[in-house]
């Protein structure tokens, strides 16, 4: 890539937020309300109260916590997903029941895990995990299900079975829509992150939010709300980066695909 | 090694094979009854209508699919389940090979996974690349090649296997008309190489008499088998020569007559239903 296309990118996914706050800029210039925030005042709060040690007492355990979810919702999405999507019985015994909790919005169940798991990290990083499980697991078992047909009777020809199928044709095959769960999981597993430090919580972003907005420091408090934003790019990027590398196969074949047509 | 060198020892036997497929509607058969020998080294063509259950044949001879009654014996062991010294190439070449994996690593993988030695794998790819025409693309992705050559990758892979028997099932069907002669030429110059044995399947009648040795003519569904014919033609065959062989010629109207006839054959007075 040039460094002419570098910038050019740069151009168009700055544009439109720079034009935004521009106009949000103007549009509060003579706001006298202290709840309405300000361009420049979030900037100077993040800069005033966020930065320094706010950042690793507060920001670093919601990550660690949104990690461990998440990682372990990829994990066991789909080692769940590929047994269930190999298994006929599996499917029909495990139906209603994932359709079942999977309509339950994981916040209600926060209470009921802080009672029952108690109030430190592993309710948190249990209820992120459990948010981000649905889409990966259910992604997992539609991708093993629809293997190509031709290419899984190729792989038993060849005596390719078990442990060997599993991870040369199986787990490759249903990548993209693994991919697919696991990008779905991302902006739930930080909504979860930020709700489930709202309740009974001793750090966290989403406890700090809730304590500026309770002592009136709206500014700082928006600053906050920022933050998450950032994180979510930022995840997204991490995300996109990882997804280009482990699927340059199929993006590959796909564009082949489209230009043929 | 030559058609000389096939022995009568018959390596693949097709006993009374009868499939039917159960649907919300009834059973469908798609096979009847057939029933017929392979020998070692021999190259035989399977040709019949479309739809005369030909695919169907083929999987239960894989073990791919248990056959209805009857049975498929390989090297005197009744097949039950994909045997280690048998190789299938499809139809379609684009969804048989692993896209993920680059050439030469799609040629390797079942070694791979048969814990073949890497010295030995390394050097099985690289004949079976060099055999298909292929030797200078082992790093691209099959997407990246065209039809022709995808199918190549396939029967590069299936030669490094080295199986005794090579089944394929409609191999050049999706590919030019160019690119399919070169093909034929390039599976009859393997076989003669190689001393496998073949059954290859087509709807091509043209196709059946110029590769085999041998033309079992299939009826529609559900299958019986019309004609066992010998093909009396060189072992040499050329594109143009062999063509416009008198004898081809001959060869070549006999079969279609028989297809003719084929496609109207009923077996008896059973509804006939096609099955892909």
């Amino acid at each position: 890539m040039t460094t002419r296309s570098i910038g050019m990118r740069l151009v168009y996914a700055l544009a439109l937020p720079v034009l935004i706050i521009a106009v949000w800029w103007v549009a509060t210039l003579n706001e006298t309300n202290p709840f309405v925030p300000k361009p420049g005042q979030i900037v100077s709060d993040f800069f005033g109260s966020w930065f320094g040690p706010l950042l690793v007492q507060q920001v670093l355990p919601s990550l660690y916590r949104l990690g461990v979810g998440l990682i372990s919702a990829i994990v066991v999405g789909v080692v769940l997903g590929v047994v269930v999507g190999s298994s006929r019985v599996a499917r029909k015994l495990t139906g209603p029941l994932f359709e079942f909790i999977r309509a339950v919005p994981p916040p209600v169940l926060l209470p009921v895990l802080l009672l029952v798991i108690g109030i430190d990290d592993r309710s948190k990083i249990f209820l992120i995990f459990l948010g981000c499980l649905w889409p990966i697991l259910l992604n997992t078992i539609d991708g093993v299900r629809g293997v190509d047909q031709v290419l899984a009777d190729t792989t038993r020809t060849y005596g390719v079975t078990g442990w060997q199928k599993l991870r040369r044709f199986v787990l490759p095959a249903s990548l993209p829509r693994i991919m697919t769960g696991i990008r779905l999981a991302l902006p739930i597993a930080i909504i979860l992150m930020v709700v489930s430090e709202m309740y009974a919580a001793i750090d966290g972003l989403g406890y700090q939010i809730m304590l500026f907005k309770q002592i009136f420091q709206i500014g700082p408090m928006w600053a906050g709300i920022v933050i998450i934003g950032l994180i979510g790019i930022v995840l997204a990027w991490i995300f996109r980066v990882i997804e280009r590398r482990v699927l340059a196969w199929y993006f590959g074949q796909r564009e082949v695909e489209t230009s043929e047509r | 090694m030559s058609a000389d060198a096939t022995t009568n020892e018959v390596l693949l036997s097709v006993r009374g094979v009868q499939k039917i497929y159960s649907t919300p509607t009834g059973g469908v058969e798609a096979v009847r009854n057939l029933t017929f020998d392979l020998r070692k080294g021999e190259f035989a063509c399977l040709v019949g209508p479309s739809g005369s259950g030909k695919t169907t044949l083929l999987k239960c001879i894989s073990g791919l699919l248990a056959p209805t009654s009857g049975e498929v014996v390989l090297d005197g062991k009744v097949v039950d389940g994909p045997p280690r010294n048998m190789a299938l190439v499809f139809q379609e070449y684009g969804r048989s090979l692993y896209p993920w994996l680059r050439v030469a690593d799609n040629v390797e993988m079942p070694l791979k996974v048969a814990r073949v030695p890497k010295e030995e794998r390394k050097r099985r790819v690289e004949e079976a690349l060099e055999a298909v025409g292929l030797a200078h693309v082992p790093t691209s992705y099959p997407w990246q090649l065209s039809g022709g050559m995808q199918q190549r990758v396939a029967i590069a892979r299936a030669i490094a296997y080295q199986p005794e028997v090579l089944l394929m099932d409609e191999p050049f069907a999706a590919v030019d008309a160019q690119t399919r002669a070169d093909l034929e030429d390039l599976v009859r110059s393997v076989w003669a190489k190689l001393g496998l044995t073949i059954l290859f399947v087509t709807h091509d009648i043209d196709e059946s008499v110029y590769l085999g040795e041998r033309v079992i003519v299939l009826s529609s569904s559900p299958t019986v088998i019309l004609e066992d014919l010998k093909v009396d033609l060189p072992e040499t065959r050329d594109q143009l020569e062999t063509r416009s062989d008198a004898r081809f010629v001959e060869l070549r109207h006999h079969v279609y007559e028989q297809i003719q006839k084929a496609k109207t054959y009923t077996g008896d007075t059973e509804a006939v239903r096609t099955v892909a």
